[in-house]
């Protein structure tokens, strides 16, 4: 299905970065296992590390627009004395998306590289969405920026990952103001933590508020209802096929 | 805070009156006790008041907070408190089907509800990795809906950014007009708002008949009747008076800001992503992205009736190639089962399928079964999705772990972003410009608290 279409196909199995193992079905957790399905083991793998030529956002095999980023980022930190391969953790491309993984301590220098240099120039960065992975240990948040470019028609997105116990990362705010409120969204649903943020509080929840709400160990809460006698669990206690 | 009561009124929410707290007075004005506030203030020696506008201020647009802290007549610094209407439809979807979520992203911007649903869905196509096998007719309704929608956010813009410069005759005349886009969204989807239309993989239901005359009918009437706003709004020169120079942000300050959509176009940046990122099959369509450089407010109102007229004109060229054909995937694992059909009490299900399902075929009683309450799984990955909202870049990010649930939803809602534009547009003007600077934003809290 996917191949036809010229994307990368998304492996099933082996390959790709395991972030999560699930046993069980349906979601139940509590009582005796009557049907067996708790045996049931799924790896949860996201697309892994890519490998050269990336190719570009319509996919294809040759050298194309993902390299020429990669290549001119990569040049530009090493102008700066930074070698690419301690700022860029890993690369994927998947579903015709670029994705750079960059380690938190360098991921301000990254993003000034990639706004002021005439071969990048990212002007737009569209704000920060956290991700919460709690099978991923050591890496449980993840910070995902979209950079736009309008100057060359571009889009990348930057991965930052952060473990639950230290979530700090720096703070975009002086390269990209706009991410101003976003970091402050992100700190209020994932309690990421962003160092150098100007007035890091929450946003959208009361600011007394206890929790980070979007984080996976978060309930979402809810009351059953009843309907024609039936009574109907709330959306978190339903039955879960994943 | 201690409240230590002080005068006559007994204070207390939704009461008028002033109160001592550790942060200083604070008056509570409900309307029609302004000289006794105007007297207690004159009363104390402190020059820097803060104002509290909101969040349920009728000229806030919905529940926004603006905090004000003035000067005499002078803003000198403005803040936006935001997160009223924040309802989490991003932690809700993790809890729902792929095709269950549309009915959620729906109802985060109210006034474009067609063109969330389309960029949500655009981000699980290419999940899916079907944008390509995504049907023509469903790719042009999109459009034609987007358009549609589009100028209906644009009417409501100017309804209620005339009202709130007390021009009610604008507002009459921009609901009766976004009625009729409302209608014909009601024909082809059947409700007004919140249309849960655009699927992943398609649309949900094919037009019902007689849909392109009443579009076509609906074009021409609006041709006509923008001619008024040309000469009630455009030209109007109080209007001008109150909305030239005001709000002012330049290019640098748009792109620093994240501003997109109008506001960076009034800023003279031709960038629009039907243009720029074509998705949809923007790039096929004859039309042209209206720019301004004045910065202003007056501009963005320019850039807005000008962007009717486009989304006209793209929306006779998606009636002119609308060719007969199917509005979902052919990939029965995502396709929902079955088109719905006419019952006698509205919609209802198609009493064919149900036949077909009780009768005959128990596999295809399964198969629905399953679709219906299981959805269909969506391969581990992320993709981002964005499309030119009528207010600026609305983006998707779509994050699958391969189950039948999202595993995590993050829109980038351009009223959020552009909202954070009113400090820089408002300082140092007057209070009164507050107003129109916020209104020329034309933010929807739906959108911007989801």
């Amino acid at each position: 299905m996917t191949e036809q279409n010229g994307h990368v196909p998304v492996p099933r199995d082996g390959a790709g970065e395991v972030i999560d193992v699930r046993t069980g079905m349906f979601g139940a957790q509590d009582g005796q296992d009557t049907s067996g399905y708790g045996r049931l083991v799924r790896t949860v793998r996201m697309p892994g590390e890519a490998v050269r030529p990336y190719g570009g956002p319509r996919g294809g095999g040759a050298y194309g627009v993902f390299d020429e980023v990669a290549d001119e980022l990569e040049g530009a930190l090493e102008e700066q004395g930074l070698l690419p391969s301690n700022a860029i953790e890993k690369t994927v491309v998947d579903r015709g998306e670029l994705t750079f993984h960059i380690a938190r301590e360098h991921l301000v220098r990254v993003c000034r590289t990639l706004r002021d240099d005439p071969a990048l120039r990212f002007e737009l960065c569209t704000g920060v969405s956290g991700v919460h992975y709690p099978g991923d240990k050591g890496r449980e948040l993840h910070a995902v920026y979209h950079l736009r470019s309008l100057t060359h028609g571009r889009l990348i997105r930057l991965e930052v990952s952060v473990p639950d116990a230290d979530p700090h990362l720096p703070s975009v705010c002086d390269v990209y103001p706009t991410n101003n409120w976003h970091e402050r969204e992100a700190y209020d649903f994932f309690g990421l933590v962003f160092d150098g943020h100007p007035a890091l509080t929450r946003i959208m929840m009361p600011d007394d508020w206890q929790g980070f709400p979007q984080r996976k160990d978060y309930p979402l809460g809810g009351i059953p209802v009843e309907y024609k006698g039936a009574r109907i669990p709330a959306p978190d206690q339903r039955r879960s096929y994943t | 805070m201690s409240t230590a009561p002080s005068g006559h009124e007994a204070p207390g929410h939704g009461t008028a009156g002033t109160r001592e707290t550790t942060e200083g007075t604070v008056y509570t004005v409900t309307g029609g006790d302004w000289d006794e506030v105007v007297s207690s203030v004159r009363r104390t020696d402190d020059e820097r008041i803060v104002v509290n506008m909101g969040p349920q201020h009728p000229s806030t647009h919905g529940v926004l907070r603006l905090i004000l802290e003035i000067g005499g007549e002078t803003v000198t610094d403005a803040r936006a408190g935001i997160g009223y209407l924040h309802t989490g439809i991003e932690k809700n979807l993790e809890y729902r089907t792929w095709t269950q979520g549309t009915t959620f992203v729906t109802r985060m911007d109210y006034l474009m509800p067609i063109v969330n649903e389309t960029v949500y869905c655009m981000a699980v196509e290419r999940l899916l990795g079907i944008t390509d096998q995504v049907p023509d007719r469903a790719t042009v309704l999109r459009v034609l809906l987007m358009e549609l929608n589009r100028i209906s956010s644009h009417l409501v813009y100017v309804a209620m950014g005339g009202t709130e410069l007390g021009a009610t005759t604008v507002a009459v005349f921009g609901f009766r007009d976004r009625e009729m886009c409302l209608d014909v969204l009601e024909l082809i989807t059947g409700l007004r708002m919140n249309h849960a239309y655009v699927r992943p993989g398609g649309l949900a239901q094919d037009l019902p008949p007689g849909a392109v005359d009443q579009v076509r009918e609906f074009v021409k009437k609006l041709r006509k009747n923008l001619v008024e706003y040309d000469k009630l709004v455009v030209g109007n020169p109080l209007f001008k008076a109150r909305m030239q120079g005001i709000g002012y942000l330049d290019l640098a300050g748009c792109l620093a800001l994240g501003a997109t959509g109008p506001i960076l176009r009034a800023a003279g940046l031709p960038h629009d992503l039907r243009k720029s990122d074509p998705y949809c099959g923007y790039e096929t369509y004859d039309f042209e992205v209206p720019t301004v450089d004045t910065c202003d407010a007056f501009g963005r109102l320019l850039v807005r009736m000008e962007e009717i007229h486009q989304s006209l004109r793209i929306i006779e060229q998606c009636l002119d190639r609308l060719e007969p054909g199917p509005v979902m995937v052919a990939d029965r694992k995502i396709a929902w089962p079955a088109q719905l059909a006419l019952g006698p009490d509205g919609l209802g299900n198609s009493l064919d399928h149900i036949k077909k399902i009780m009768g005959t075929s128990m596999e295809a009683l399964i198969h629905h079964f399953k679709l219906v309450t299981e959805g269909f799984r969506v391969p581990p990955g992320q993709a981002y999705a964005a499309v030119e909202s009528p207010k600026g870049e609305l983006g998707a990010h779509v994050v699958s772990d391969g189950g039948t649930r999202p595993y995590r939803v993050h829109f980038r809602d351009p009223s959020f972003t552009n909202l954070q534009c009113m400090a820089a547009m408002c300082e140092g003007g007057q209070v009164a410009d507050v107003i129109v600077a916020v209104a020329s934003i034309d933010p929807v809290m739906g959108g911007c608290d989801r």
